[in-house]
């Protein structure tokens, strides 16, 4: 799969880029650490859109695509952002078959969102997962790390509202 | 530290504390020494907190003057975590709890008895008398070199790594040997890379060309699943890198160092960098070591989740802050490598291991292990075997012994099937060659590899097929995409084994799977296309019969793959519950009218077609009425 | 030098130390395929089609980047190296959509020879094949992935270029090449300079075909169609009519043009001419009344887009005036038309160029002498070739012709703009004549010729030592800049081509596979013709020409430079953000 790259709008703060433009200036002597300058602006934004590698190239002077080429080969960097609350929908073919596409589908309805993307305030992000081994109690969704089983698509509201949706 | 004499003092004040440890007599205030497993898996199971619980109860009971806490690497039983060990008795109490530490400190520590049912079992004997932990099946064939600190020593205390000869072996390197010696004498202990293909170090050094600038690089990106030596170096005894280091460094002329470490490796990586910036302070690192002409400084680069950076080009490049792809080699880095400069690359193992060569000899390490393949090696057990963990063994042991009697054998009475070696990059070895000895080039003759020490064990459970595709599928995600044969040519592997797995497969196909595994081995460009196709080759080699059953009989003999088995339920012995046709995701267990003899309710049966194969049925049935066929 | 001594397929051949197995081969007058490799800028051992069989090498290794030993025996067909090629050609195809029979590199493609060669079909190999989007955002080239076979070339000249807009994005068989954030590419800092698309051995970067547009022109009964080349592309066309590089083919190209319908087949030389004497009298004026310095020429769109966007700051260095291109189509639709009596909207402008970043410049602000754009099309050397096949003429039987009057005549100082340091040295025939206010007839300046990418001189002209540089392509351009940017640049004038040696290698002129740019100075080659050309004409300062001359007395007063040529022949810049 190539990296879902993040179509929300960019909401760095100004103590964000702070930090990130002094990061980057102690690095910019030396092209060899642009990876630990993308770790560090991992750490500080929590994901590298399209804004923070801007800065970096400018900053470090190396090509945008270079950054980018960097970030998309590493495992570790993600282009999208993970929201407070982070929703995993087994799509393993036993959930798969009882209709966790379905519910899959209604989330993305209700968050407004597609799969691997986050909402616009950064509450909600939304990924698809592999078999978690809890067949039996398909299908099933984690939010963070809290598993829900047996569901329907009527129960997605009630899970979205106990976050706070 | 400026001196070698300086040096000396220095650890002739810490060996008081670590003789309790070692057996000899101490003059410590210390009574007891309890070593708590800090390493990653212990921490994982709360280690943190016991090491909390001890030091309160001990505060508790006025015992901060007698007994020390003392927060280790890893001791290699990672199967009885948490793992703590207290001197000078060298107990072993295994799988402990916060909530078991008053009764230890109150009855061991105070009173003076070991607390016997949080022994690990094996050291406890009929007569009442207990093993030393270093007395059990899991450690006695146990000789440690690259591990020698880990589990004994406070990795975040410099003096501790000094008391046990820390240092010594730079220290003789900068005052007694001239850099070729020291390379001579690599060369002589016939240490062989630890991390691969096994490449003779010392000639690795030796090839270094001239150059103003040279790096010593160590290659700390241990990606194979299940292998975690290098991981327990870096959090047991990160100064031992160090000290390597150093000494590759001033053997090959380098001033610089750089450790690649994998991001997914915190604790390490903090360990390291306290351990480089204490080693700094104390002089063992910086300008005019040991008062010499020679200095050398490292830092520590950190990877971001790629496996193919542990192939030593590619972890170059990745330092050079590119996408870690490879590059072709010749040039290899000896003459060309990081930053175009001269460059030495070892993984930690192999680095652990200069140290002691340096202060015991060359003889003293090749009198250990096989014809071509010396010293020890540390080996990840893991998979079906009972004593999952970190082993350090001599070279030429047999699998046997490391799976049968080090490793306890394969649990819940399984048949072992098959030790898979070397990750994604190796092969496996069936049961019938148990008794080879295994070192660097019988498990090449194998088809196998060394490779980084992983060793998973498989029992009749296990579906080779399936290994195959496991491991294939791991290599696909990771190739990195430059050359071609391992860019398409191992997804089509991918593709293929999906398609014998799925009971699609023809004879003809795994002849084809053979000819693209051959040219994937000779043409790809780096190591991890190379050898991409062994866990396939080696499969194809032992366990043919295997494949055949999957793509003639349509069957999956160990009942893995799931489109080639059926669930089915024994209506002799099926109660009649109802609990499986309650987990039944997809509905298609359904009651017939036949009641079994003696029992009461009506039977179930899986109607074929819409089960998906998820195995909820046989997890929930009580009565082992459900099986694969 | 140290000589290795080696044999290839039995032949006996010795090679300087450290050369390749290819190289070795090639000294032996053995080819082996290649794919990724190009000489100097991409030995990367990627594709593995050169592998061979070498004495003391382990297995198949890449010939491209493996290095001689001494008594090695190479051999490079043996049936175990046909086999692994044709197993990687298969794998190749796996991920290729093999749309052949429209693709523009079709019979000109390194990827369809080999299959032909090796007699691979597509059917090996069947499964998980990416697939993209094409992005034709862009007016000069279209990107289609699902051709690209991921030898990385283009990365290399884009990164050759210091614009590294292209590279490798994502891993494993997800790897694809492209641009970042996914971006099209007219968002991005691309220069347009189509080197990229000279490089593809496939049909993943081409020029964006724009040959429709000219036939439904050459159709309209309405248009007053006017085509007009740029002095390289007589130095090139041939070659895709199987001439020999280095052929010129002026008069066939003239009357190639006029059978496809042209009413007027014009020369873009005659704008140089215009450029020379515009351009000399704004540098005498910089000098003189202290503007900025040094000036830069500005008639490669390719570099004023990387000065626009990489060196924002700078751009008042670049001269005011407009490309010969832009200046002959604003003279054809104010001038021209005037004397003809034709209405500039009835003026349909083809522009043959060897260039691709000729597509954006014709859409640039400012390029509307007449109210109309300059130049309504702006068509390849490649893409008048294609014209000329469907057009059905048997181009090396065509008689040779003359353009038309009256911007159909040149001098030899504008038919040298084709390659690096023409404009230079044309300048300085007219500068020199201009300050010594004699007619000077040594006029060939051995300093500016030849193809290294930074030229730098000191002249004495009028007993003035006038400094000057002369670069070719924008990586060299970048090194002039960033002296420039720091102020220690010292220099009057400096001439700078995008492509590298100058319009005749620029990204819209013929392509040759790999192996032939590899080991044939095609720079070199086709520069001669135009050096050929400049030496056997009888007029070589472009003031004297006499359309030039022409001009001036009829349209702008007698005097260069005047108000009215400012608005006819001068443009504007913009400084532009590269992201």
């Amino acid at each position: 799969m190539q990296k879902k790259i993040s179509n929300l709008p960019f909401h760095g703060t100004a103590e964000q880029e702070a930090k990130l433009q002094a990061v980057i200036a102690a690095n910019k002597h030396d092209k060899s650490h642009l990876m630990g300058v993308m770790q560090e602006a991992q750490a500080i934004y929590g994901y590298l859109p399209m804004e923070v590698q801007n800065m970096i190239a400018e900053g470090m002077d190396i090509p945008l695509e270079k950054v980018f080429g960097v970030a998309t080969f590493y495992a570790q960097f993600s282009l999208t952002q993970k929201g407070e609350v982070h929703i995993a929908v087994c799509l393993g073919t036993a959930c798969y078959v009882k209709g966790s596409g379905v519910i899959y589908e209604e989330l993305q309805k209700q968050l407004g969102i597609g799969g691997d993307e986050c909402t616009a305030d950064g509450k909600f992000s939304l990924t698809a997962s592999r078999c978690i081994g809890a067949c039996g109690l398909a299908p099933v969704l984690t939010v963070n790390d809290e598993v829900y089983g047996r569901l329907t698509k009527d129960d997605v509201s009630g899970i979205l509202a106990k976050y706070g949706k | 530290m400026k001196t070698v004499a300086e040096l000396q003092a220095a650890r002739e004040k810490a060996s008081v504390d670590l003789a309790l440890r070692l057996g000899g007599t101490s003059a410590s205030k210390y009574k007891r020494n309890v070593l708590v497993c800090g390493g990653t898996g212990c921490t994982s199971s709360h280690s943190e907190d016991i090491i909390k619980a001890f030091n309160e109860e001990i505060e508790k009971h006025n015992l901060t003057d007698e007994v020390k806490v003392v927060r280790t690497g890893c001791f290699g039983l990672c199967a009885l975590g948490p793992i703590v060990i207290v001197y000078p008795e060298g107990c072993f109490y295994s799988m402990i709890e916060k909530e078991n530490v008053p009764e230890i400190v109150e009855e061991h520590f105070v009173n003076g008895k070991i607390v016997e049912k949080y022994l690990y079992k094996e050291t406890v004997l009929e007569d009442g008398t207990i093993k030393k932990y270093n007395e059990t099946d899991f450690y006695k064939k146990q000789f440690r070199v690259a591990l020698r600190n880990c589990g004994l020593i406070n990795p975040e205390c410099i003096d501790e790594y000094i008391a046990n000869d820390g240092y010594a072996a730079l220290a003789k390197c900068l005052t007694e040997l001239q850099p070729k010696e020291v390379t001579q004498i690599i060369l002589d202990s016939g240490l062989r890379g630890r991390g691969g293909g096994g490449f003779p170090t010392g000639k690795k050094w030796s090839f270094i060309a001239d150059g103003p600038q040279k790096y010593v690089v160590c290659n700390a990106d241990e990606g194979d699943p299940g292998a975690f030596m290098d991981r327990s170096v870096l959090e047991g005894d990160p100064h031992c890198l160090i000290e390597a280091m150093t000494i590759a460094g001033y053997a090959v002329g380098a001033n610089q160092g750089y450790v690649y470490v994998r991001a997914e490796y915190p604790i390490a990586v903090n360990r390291l960098q306290k351990a480089i910036d204490d080693a700094r302070a104390a002089g063992m690192l910086g300008k005019n070591i040991f008062g010499t002409d020679f200095s050398f400084d490292m830092e520590i680069r950190l990877g971001a989740g790629a496996f193919v950076c542990g192939e030593e080009t590619a972890l170059m490049t990745s330092i050079e802050g590119n996408r870690g792809e490879p590059r072709p080699r010749p040039p290899f880095p000896a003459v060309k490598g990081l930053f175009g400069c001269p460059t030495v690359e070892n993984n930690v193992e192999t680095f652990a291991n200069i140290p002691q060569i340096i202060l015991k000899g060359a003889e003293w390490f090749s009198s250990m292990g096989t014809e071509k393949s010396k010293g020890t090696k540390v080996f990840a057990l893991g998979g079906k075997i009972k004593h999952t963990g970190l082993v350090e063994i001599p070279m030429g042991i047999t699998l046997r012994e490391i799976i049968e009697e080090i490793g306890g054998g394969v649990p819940h009475g399984k048949k072992f099937k098959a030790a898979q070696t070397g990750g994604p990059s190796g092969g496996c070895i069936p049961a019938d060659l148990m008794d080879v000895a295994v070192d660097y080039d019988n498990l090449t003759a194998m088809g196998c590899m060394m490779g980084s020490g992983g060793l998973i064990v498989m029992d009749e459970d296990n579906c080779m097929v399936d290994m195959a595709k496991f491991f294939l599928e791991f290599t696909v995600d990771e190739s990195c995409g430059k050359c071609t044969p391992c860019r398409i040519g191992t997804k089509r592997l991918l593709e293929m084994l999906d398609k014998i797995t799925n009971g699609e497969g023809t004879l003809e196909d795994l002849d084809k799977l053979e000819d693209l595994c051959n040219y994937i081995k000779a043409n790809s460009l780096c190591g991890l296309g190379q050898t991409a196709p062994n866990p396939v080759l080696a499969t194809l080699k032992f366990f043919r019969d295997e494949y055949v059953s999957h793509v003639v009989d349509k069957k999956c003999p160990a009942g893995v793959c799931k489109n080639l088995v059926t669930f089915v339920i024994d209506q002799d012995k099926c109660i009649g519950c109802g609990k499986c046709a309650k987990n039944c995701p997809v509905d298609t267990i359904v009651k017939t009218d036949y009641i079994a003899p003696g029992h009461k309710l009506a039977s179930y049966k899986i109607e074929s077609g819409k089960c998906v194969k998820c195995g909820a049925c046989i997890d929930g049935c009580k009565f082992n009425a459900i099986s694969k066929q | 030098m140290d000589m290795l001594n080696c044999k290839v397929n039995g032949i006996a051949v010795s090679v300087p130390k450290g050369s390749t197995i290819l190289e070795a081969a090639r000294a032996a007058g053995v080819e082996i395929p290649t794919l990724c490799y190009m000489k100097e800028i991409n030995a990367i051992g990627a594709c593995r089609i050169c592998v061979v069989e070498a004495t003391g090498a382990r297995g198949l290794v890449p010939a491209c980047v493996y290095p001689v030993a001494e008594g090695m025996e190479i051999q490079t067909n043996t049936a175990k190296v046909q086999e692994a090629r044709k197993m990687t050609l298969e794998l190749i195809l796996s991920t290729h959509d093999k749309k052949c029979l429209s693709c523009p590199r079709s019979t000109n493609c390194e990827l369809q020879k080999l299959c032909n060669d090796y007699g691979v079909t597509a059917s090996a190999f069947e499964g998980f094949k990416p697939e993209y989007a094409i992005d034709d955002s862009a007016p000069h080239l279209v990107r289609d992935n699902n051709k690209c076979i991921l030898c990385r070339r283009c990365i290399a000249v884009c990164n050759q270029q210091y614009v590294g807009i292209l590279g490798a994005n994502d891993r494993g068989i997800d790897t694809n090449i492209g641009q970042a954030f996914k971006l099209n590419l007219s968002n991005t800092p691309c220069i347009a300079c189509g080197q990229c698309t000279v490089v593809c051995p496939v049909g993943a970067l081409t020029e964006k075909d724009d040959t429709e547009q000219v036939w439904a022109a050459l159709a309209d009964p309405k248009k007053h169609v006017v085509m007009m080349t740029a002095p390289a592309v007589r130095a090139a066309l041939g070659e895709e009519f199987g001439m020999p590089i280095g052929t010129g083919v002026e008069g066939k190209m003239v009357a190639s043009l006029r059978r496809l319908g042209a009413d007027k087949v014009f020369d873009i030389d005659f704008g140089a001419d215009v450029t020379i004497v515009e351009e000399a009298t704004e540098l005498l004026d910089r000098v003189k009344n202290g503007g900025v310095l040094p000036m830069i020429t500005s008639c490669s769109p390719g570099w004023v887009r990387f000065c626009e966007q990489y060196y924002p700051d700078e751009i008042d260095h670049l001269s005011s005036c407009k490309s010969p291109m832009q200046m002959t189509g604003a003279l054809i639709k104010t001038w021209y038309a005037e004397k003809e009596g034709l209405d500039p909207k009835d003026i349909y402008v083809v522009a043959v160029m060897p260039c691709t970043a000729k597509k954006y410049e014709i859409k640039r602000e400012d390029q509307n002498a007449a109210g109309v754009p300059d130049v309504d099309v702006s068509i390849t050397t490649r893409e008048l070739a294609r014209m000329i096949k469907r057009q059905g003429l048997n181009f090396t039987a065509l008689p040779d012709e003359e353009f038309d009057n009256p911007l159909g005549q040149d001098t030899g100082a504008a038919v040298i703009f084709g390659t690096t340091g023409g404009v230079m040295e044309a300048a300085l025939r007219t500068a020199n004549d201009w300050l010594t206010g004699k007619d000077n007839t040594e006029i060939v300046y051995e300093a500016v010729r030849g193809n290294a990418s930074i030229k730098e001189a000191t002249l004495d002209i009028a007993g003035m030592q006038i400094k000057i540089a002369v670069a070719s392509g924008t990586k060299a351009a970048n090194e002039i800049m960033q002296k420039i940017a720091s102020g220690e640049a010292d220099w009057t004038f400096v001439e700078i081509m995008g492509c590298p040696g100058g319009c005749v290698t620029g990204g819209g002129q013929p392509i040759h596979p790999q192996y032939v740019r590899d080991t044939v100075d095609i720079h070199g080659l086709r520069a001669k013709v135009l050096y050929d050309q400049d030496e056997a004409a009888v007029l070589r300062k472009s003031h004297e020409s006499p359309v030039v001359k022409e001009l001036y007395e009829q349209y702008y007063k007698d005097t260069y430079g005047c108000h009215k040529a400012h608005h006819d022949l001068h443009t504007t810049y913009k400084a532009e953000s590269k992201f």
